[in-house]
């Protein structure tokens, strides 16, 4: 079969149709987005009935996904790892029940948060719940693997976390295809208990994936994924993980390292083979994109071993993406350089795209702010975060998804008035419907700019759970017909808009300003499918 | 054979296609890839850079380390100096487009830019907004600027035009042709001055 050209998340998504996924769940998020997005336009997924449409949150997703476990069929859940915080119950809560179909959760972490608030490392999740992570270094392997992480998910019986970083996800390269494995019939477990976590059960289940741990363990040392290499020269030993190992192999022209080397690229990594790297090295390297977790664990509390360098000593900054001259100068070799940058360079941030309904309605906002001190605007995650740069610096606050509305709330109790909580439409039905809910009940004096731009715009306008429901769910979580407005933010109704936000702001309980027009960039791509269709039809 | 490209430009300037094409020729003659793209929030309005690698032999990692690259091609001249600092100090070219793209407060004279530029030791620089315009349609500069990258790819340049001809078919024959012309000129323009 001749190889395809994938991005990591492409590679990710081909695997797990091939694999016989009967669904893939998730929330876009850069950047893990493109996994569903390959399987929605995918003619082999839709060929199959593979289910792909977008959930509310990670939760729901994560949620859908045990439900289609119990019922025995394979899913794929996809989040960036700030995601898999917002699933982190049901997440944690599925290694009890275990898998009955096989489950699979991908968690695409980005260190040097190139779009997000932080650089948490997903491995620690999967450390925490006592399952199997996978961590592909390339392309071909973040195939393989996510069909591996299928079978071991069934063969086993539990949940399996595949965690990748943004270059991975974001890289593209040739990947080999292999034959496809059938989707699962429906067949519910034969313990019809397994999935009840009442104490007594959660208490015999919890103690069945303790006793697995041994299982997980021998697996990584038979499936090949973890590989010695051995080498002459003992006077340093390297754990290179995941995508590290590549910048590993980049800095020795050759590909002939000097070092004995453990690349690990399934975990829990097996005692057996640290070992026998530690015991014949003088010190070692442990290269690792994303938090010193496996170095922490060699080290040891006390730290009273053989040196170890890592993220921890200094010898690799301890925040950021790692590259191949990081790398380098880790192992001490000279690094190439190349001309210097010169002092002409200006920054070039991203920003709203020209004509974005964000910027009009924030615009209108900070008018109607003027007479008061500043710092008033609590909000959320998405586009309209950029509103807290130049020229707008609208904005005071961006933490998680939903918490524009509860932290205006809080802010509102310690005495803020007026506030506003700024949130999109796709991240109000991901997380803001039940801090509007609170807001209601304790009738708090808020006023929310709700963004609709009908779609999820920062990640590439997928589509919105909001579409068309906004007016209806805040309505029905009870907020006052009166106070519920619509407005258009365009420039021409600017002097309109700041009306509405000056009146709402006086008022002293929970008023929604719907700011309601389409993201130029979906209405733009959708008139250009509309002239192509015109286009074919004339054709 | 190896060739360590890195392709930049402002978000929605066309990088991709850039790179795309040179993948697709590159496939086309045997050759192994690796492609680093940058999607997300830096797309909106940012600077955007892609890390395109193409080689006889297996390629290790995704991203080129800082020194090595062969050849800088950009779309917009401010944005091609942003990664000079990758740029091979031994034979390294940058090739870029003469128009900046200016949407922030303070981007600076583009003299200085140009300036800045004209201090390498292998570079092209190319008005390709003209040349495009005068082909039909501005929208092909970004092909201009990779016909002008054209000779120091170490890729047959037939390769280069059949990868346009199937990535640009969907779009029908008036921009395929279009982008082929572009090509040529942006060739033509660089082999006159080197």
């Amino acid at each position: 079969m001749q190889k395809l050209l994938l991005l990591g998340d492409e590679a990710i998504a081909q695997g797990a149709i091939d694999a016989g996924i009967s669904a893939v769940y998730a929330y876009p998020g850069t950047p893990s987005t493109e996994i569903t997005e390959y399987i929605q336009v995918s003619k082999d997924a839709s060929a199959k009935k593979i289910k792909s449409q977008w959930s509310a949150n990670e939760k729901t997703a994560m949620e859908t996904a045990i439900g289609m476990s119990y019922a025995g069929k394979k899913s794929l859940v996809c989040m960036k790892h700030v995601g898999l915080n917002v699933a982190a119950d049901a997440f944690i809560n599925s290694a009890i029940t275990g898998a009955n179909g096989g489950l699979v959760v991908l968690s695409a972490d980005d260190p040097s948060m190139h779009s997000s608030q932080n650089e948490q490392d997903s491995r620690f999740y999967g450390k925490f719940a006592l399952i199997p992570v996978m961590e592909p270094s390339n392309q071909q392997e973040a195939y393989d693997m996510t069909r591996y992480a299928f079978e071991l998910s069934e063969k086993y019986g539990t949940p399996v976390l595949l965690r990748i970083t943004t270059r991975l996800a974001h890289s593209r390269a040739g990947v080999k295809r292999e034959a496809e494995v059938p989707q699962n019939k429906m067949k519910l477990s034969s313990d019809l208990q397994q999935f009840v976590l009442l104490p007594s059960i959660a208490r015999k289940q919890y103690n069945m994936l303790l006793d697995k741990q041994e299982l997980f363990e021998e697996d990584a040392m038979q499936s090949g994924f973890n590989k010695f290499f051995p080498a002459k020269d003992k006077s340093l030993g390297v754990i290179a993980c995941g995508i590290a190992y590549n910048y590993l192999l980049e800095n020795y022209e050759d590909g002939k390292i000097p070092f004995p080397v453990l690349k690990v690229s399934q975990y829990p990594v097996p005692r057996k083979m640290v070992e026998k790297l530690y015991e014949m090295v003088d010190e070692v390297l442990v290269l690792e994109d994303g938090y010193p977790i496996f170095e922490e664990l060699l080290r040891g509390y006390l730290n009273k071993g053989k040196t170890i360098h890592g993220r921890m000593d200094g010898s690799i900054p301890r925040a950021g993406e790692l590259n191949p001259n990081i790398v380098g100068k880790a192992l001490g070799l000279e690094i190439s350089e190349g001309f210097e940058t010169p002092g002409v360079l200006a920054g070039r941030p991203p920003q709203l795209c020209q004509g974005c309904s964000h910027t009009d309605s924030f615009t209108a906002l900070n008018e109607a702010l003027e007479p008061y001190s500043r710092g008033r605007v609590l909000s959320d995650i998405g586009c309209y975060t950029l509103s807290a740069l130049p020229p707008l610096e609208a904005i005071n606050s961006c933490v998680d998804m939903g918490a524009s509305i509860t932290m205006a709330i809080g802010a509102a109790d310690a005495g803020l008035f007026p506030v506003v909580a700024a949130i999109g439409d796709s991240t109000f039905t991901h997380s803001g419907m039940t801090g509007l809910l609170d807001a209601v009940n304790q009738k708090a004096p808020i006023t929310v700019l709700l963004n609709d731009n009908a779609t999820t715009g920062m990640t590439g306008g997928q589509n919105s759970s909001a579409f068309e429901k906004v007016d209806d769910i805040v309505r029905g979580v009870g907020v006052e017909e009166a106070h519920i407005r619509i407005i258009i933010p365009l420039r021409r109704n600017h002097e309109e808009n700041v009306k509405v936000f000056q009146e709402e702001l006086e008022y002293k309980g929970v008023s929604v300003i719907i700011a309601r027009r389409e993201c130029v960039q979906t209405l733009a791509r959708r008139m250009k499918l509309k002239m192509m269709e015109k286009r074919e039809a004339k054709a | 054979m190896k060739k360590n490209i890195i392709i930049s430009g402002v978000g929605g300037q066309g990088i991709l296609t850039i790179a795309t094409v040179i993948g697709t020729a590159a496939l086309s003659e045997g050759l192994e890839l690796k492609q680093a793209e940058v999607h997300g929030m830096s797309q909106r309005g940012g600077d955007v850079q892609s890390h395109l690698r193409i080689s006889s032999n297996p390629i290790a990692s995704d991203l080129i380390p800082e020194g090595k690259a062969d050849i800088i091609i950009s779309i917009e001249p401010m944005e091609s100096l942003r990664y000079v600092n990758m740029l091979h100090k031994k034979g390294g070219w940058l090739v870029t487009s003469m128009n900046p793209f200016n949407n922030i407060a303070n981007y600076p004279p583009i003299e200085d830019v140009l300036n800045a530029i004209w201090k390498l030791p292998h570079y092209v620089t190319i008005d390709a907004n003209r040349v495009a315009k005068d082909l039909g349609s501005i929208k092909a500069a970004n092909i201009v600027v990779l016909g002008a990258a054209s000779p120091f790819l170490d890729i047959k340049y037939e390769s280069l035009e059949k990868a346009i001809s199937s990535i640009f078919s969907k779009k029908g024959d008036d921009i395929v042709q279009l982008n082929l012309k572009a090509l040529k000129a942006g060739k033509d323009y660089a082999d006159e001055r080197t």
